[in-house]
């Protein structure tokens, strides 16, 4: 730690011989700007290392300043990458820097390009420390999408995809309303070297999802995640039993939110499945309108009522529905 | 299409996750704890693994003191405190756009503002919200178009790339802003066009995608950025457009939404700058209109402002990717488009100018844009007409297709 670290720049012996350079706004700067003076002071020496490419010790610490007062200054992440490939640093010291700039402000594209820069360079070995850090960083905000972007990278460039379902989960049960979390399960199932690939995993994520659904029926993922474990099948959508008695078991309940059930019950009418008996008298139960002959006119009918903010999309889905049922 | 709220965008979207996961404890409309469906206590199953207390799943994101410390600022949690009265006499305000025209021009011209000193590296976006905004409020003649230009110059490297500022180096977000600025001013014609396509065409990769600049960092937001620059330059052909496009539908998922690589989560942000490319290239075919229509109507919230994600706060700039991107797919009349208006109506700031992310937050010059060109998509009166694609006016755009 520098123990200078406090004292202007021009005071300290070490910087004795440089000269600053001052932002030049140009003749007639548009945007005429008092800095406040620490970030002035530091940005001028910045610039006189950066135009003398100045690539030493002292130059690295100096990145070190100007990224503390401004983390999302490329120009000095870039110049940084330079004079740490010069001096040929310690990578795994960088890591330990990116992680103090992070506890800052973690919310900026440079820092999270910088630390794949690094991780990349150290390779499959730091597999686990790049899933600590951005279950650390998780931890703090669990829909940090720069953690996931890098998380998901450090998946597949470095490895360590054994714990990542189960990790998911632990997200998830702190919140089951991370869309986040079910995005990242999905990227494992389908991903993952050591899983089986998405029709291996299908019956117990199925089986996962429907006690999500039932536990919070409101949860706009978990009935999104349930739809993509039949990518592409929709026939095996509508004759698993799982997925059309989720939705009447929510439909059946009193004092619910019922209309992602609704509209996932209006999707597999529309893809073919034959309702029962207890899927119209669950419906009807919830109509306060005439009852409809056709149960998915009933369905978008419902839908109307109960979701008017986007009534134009449920009258647009009535006048799709040509199965007669 | 913003192409250029692409670029900015990306510095944006550093201030975006900040901003839009910002721990307001209000609700949609700012004011009062955010309450969900009350669901009874006795409707668990038995044997769940998830239990079931909806208030407390709400959980936002400590973000305030990653906002004031890239601002060096309180950013408004505690400084807009005359809030309740100024949100309900906001909801009904027109937009006052003589105060957000001199909001902005005050902004460029302020001596203090350690915003401005944080935000040196990416001016060149600012200058392109900004410039934008007074263009769509038919003030950009305020401005001195000579000194915006200069300045905009000496940014520009050896490479062909524009930087941030002076002496910051060329990434393709502050190359494309440049280029959307020399359009506003219809001054297209003193880049060298050559070399700019060059530097921007160079930066396609093997698989399709675009890197950022020189360091690799790949993002759908830089594959936006290329398409856009080089169809405003009419080089599209440099690049190999249709590796570019599969690229690009290698993002998609399930949902119909895009991410920012193969398998990253569907975000109104990323969603805006894959439709905005393939409406470019003429590809919009190839997008799932019905489903990602019905995902982007799902982020409208009972406020009526768009959230970017399932489950996240509403905020302007999300109402403009949302909304430009339902645009381009022909389903805008999914959503509530008088909600909308007065969502977005709602976060100005009536005194001073400006227009923030949610009702009673602190205003600044990107949501100011988007606020505004939200209103423009919106056909809000007294505002010019915005090209969702390319996120400048129609007429600037007209402008660049008719000529040559």
């Amino acid at each position: 730690m520098d123990l200078d670290a406090t004292v202007p720049l021009s005071e300290r012996a070490e910087w004795s011989d440089v000269v600053p350079l001052t932002q030049n706004d140009g003749p007639n700067p548009v945007v005429q700007i008092a800095y406040k003076e620490e970030f002035r002071e530091t940005m001028d020496y910045f610039r006189a290392i950066y135009s003398s490419d100045e690539r030493s010790p002292r130059a690295l610490r100096l990145t070190e300043e100007a990224l503390r007062l401004n983390s999302g200054n490329y120009t000095v992440w870039h110049f940084r990458r330079l004079v740490l490939e010069a001096l040929n640093q310690d990578l795994y010291e960088e890591l330990k820097f990116i992680e103090r700039i992070a506890q800052d402000n973690s919310k900026n594209y440079q820092l999270w390009h910088h630390r794949r820069w690094v991780a990349e360079k150290l390779g499959p070995d730091v597999a686990g420390k790049e899933l600590d850090f951005t279950r650390r960083v998780l931890s703090l905000d669990a829909k940090h999408y720069h953690a996931w972007s890098h998380r998901q990278w450090a998946l597949r460039a470095l490895g360590g995809w054994e714990t990542e379902l189960d990790y998911c989960h632990k997200l998830l049960e702190a919140d089951v309303f991370n869309n986040s979390a079910w995005n990242q399960r999905y990227y494992v199932i389908t991903r993952s070297p050591s899983l089986g690939g998405l029709e291996a995993m299908r019956e117990s994520e199925v089986s996962y999802t429907v006690k999500a659904i039932l536990a919070n029926p409101e949860n706009e993922s978990s009935w999104s995640y349930l739809k993509a474990l039949y990518k592409d099948d929709t026939k095996s959508c509508i004759s698993d039993p799982s997925v059309s008695s989720v939705c009447l078991s929510v439909l059946s309940r009193t004092d619910c939110f019922h209309r992602f059930a609704l509209s996932t019950l209006l999707d597999l009418l529309c893809e073919g499945l034959r309702p029962t008996n207890e899927h119209r008298d669950s419906v009807k139960a919830l109509a306060t309108e005439e009852a409809d002959t056709n149960l998915a006119n009933l369905v978008c009918t419902i839908l109307g009522r109960v979701d008017p903010i986007r009534a134009n999309y449920w009258a647009w889905r009535k006048t799709k529905i040509t199965v007669a049922m | 299409m913003s192409s250029t709220s692409v670029i900015t965008a990306s510095v944006l979207y550093s201030l975006l996750f900040l901003i839009s996961q910002r721990n307001t404890k209000s609700n949609e409309y700012g004011t009062g704890p955010i309450v969900r469906t009350a669901i009874p206590k006795d409707v668990r199953p038995a044997g769940s693994q998830f239990p079931q207390n909806p208030l407390a799943k709400r959980k936002g994101s400590t973000l305030e003191r990653k906002v004031k410390f890239l601002f060096g600022l309180d950013r408004g949690f505690s400084s807009r405190s005359k809030l309740m009265s100024s949100t309900s006499s906001s909801k009904m305000a027109p937009l006052v756009a003589d105060k957000h025209s001199r909001y902005i021009l005050m902004a460029e011209k302020k001596k203090e503002s350690f915003e401005s000193v944080v935000m040196d590296h990416l001016r060149m976006n600012g200058a392109y919200w900004g410039l934008t905004t007074l263009d769509l409020l038919e003030k950009l003649g305020s401005v001195s178009e000579d000194e915006v230009v200069s300045w905009l110059m000496t940014c520009q490297h050896e490479s062909g790339g524009f930087a941030g500022n002076t002496g910051h180096d060329p990434h393709i977000l502050y190359t494309l802003s440049a280029v959307q600025i020399l359009a506003l001013f219809d001054k297209l014609n003193i880049l060298d066009v050559e070399k700019v396509s060059t530097y921007v065409a160079g930066l396609q990769n093997e698989n399709g995608s675009f890197s950022g600049d020189m360091w690799g960092e790949i993002d759908t937001r830089f594959s936006y950025i290329a398409i856009y620059c080089l169809s405003i330059l009419k080089c599209l052909g440099k690049i190999n457009v249709e590796k570019a496009v599969d690229y690009i539908m290698s993002c998609k998922n399930l949902d119909g939404g895009f991410g920012c690589t193969p398998g990253g989560e569907s975000h109104a942000g990323q969603i805006f700058c894959c439709v905005g490319a393939l409406a470019i290239t003429g590809n919009l075919h190839r997008v799932d209109k019905d489903v990602l229509g019905w995902w982007l109507c799902e982020r409208q919230k009972e406020c009526g402002g768009l959230n970017g994600r399932p489950e996240k706060d509403p905020d302007v700039c999300y109402s403009w990717w949302v909304l430009s991107s339902l645009i381009m797919i022909d389903r805008v009349h999914w959503i509530d488009k008088a909600k909308l208006v007065k969502f977005i109506l709602a976060c100005q700031d009536l005194d001073n100018g400006g227009i923030s992310d949610r009702p009673n937050d602190a205003v600044d010059i990107f949501h100011t844009y988007f606020g505004v060109a939200g209103l423009s998509l919106l056909e809000y009166p007294g505002v010019k007409a915005i090209d969702p694609a390319y996120a400048l006016p129609v007429d600037v755009i007209n402008r660049i297709i008719f000529t040559k």
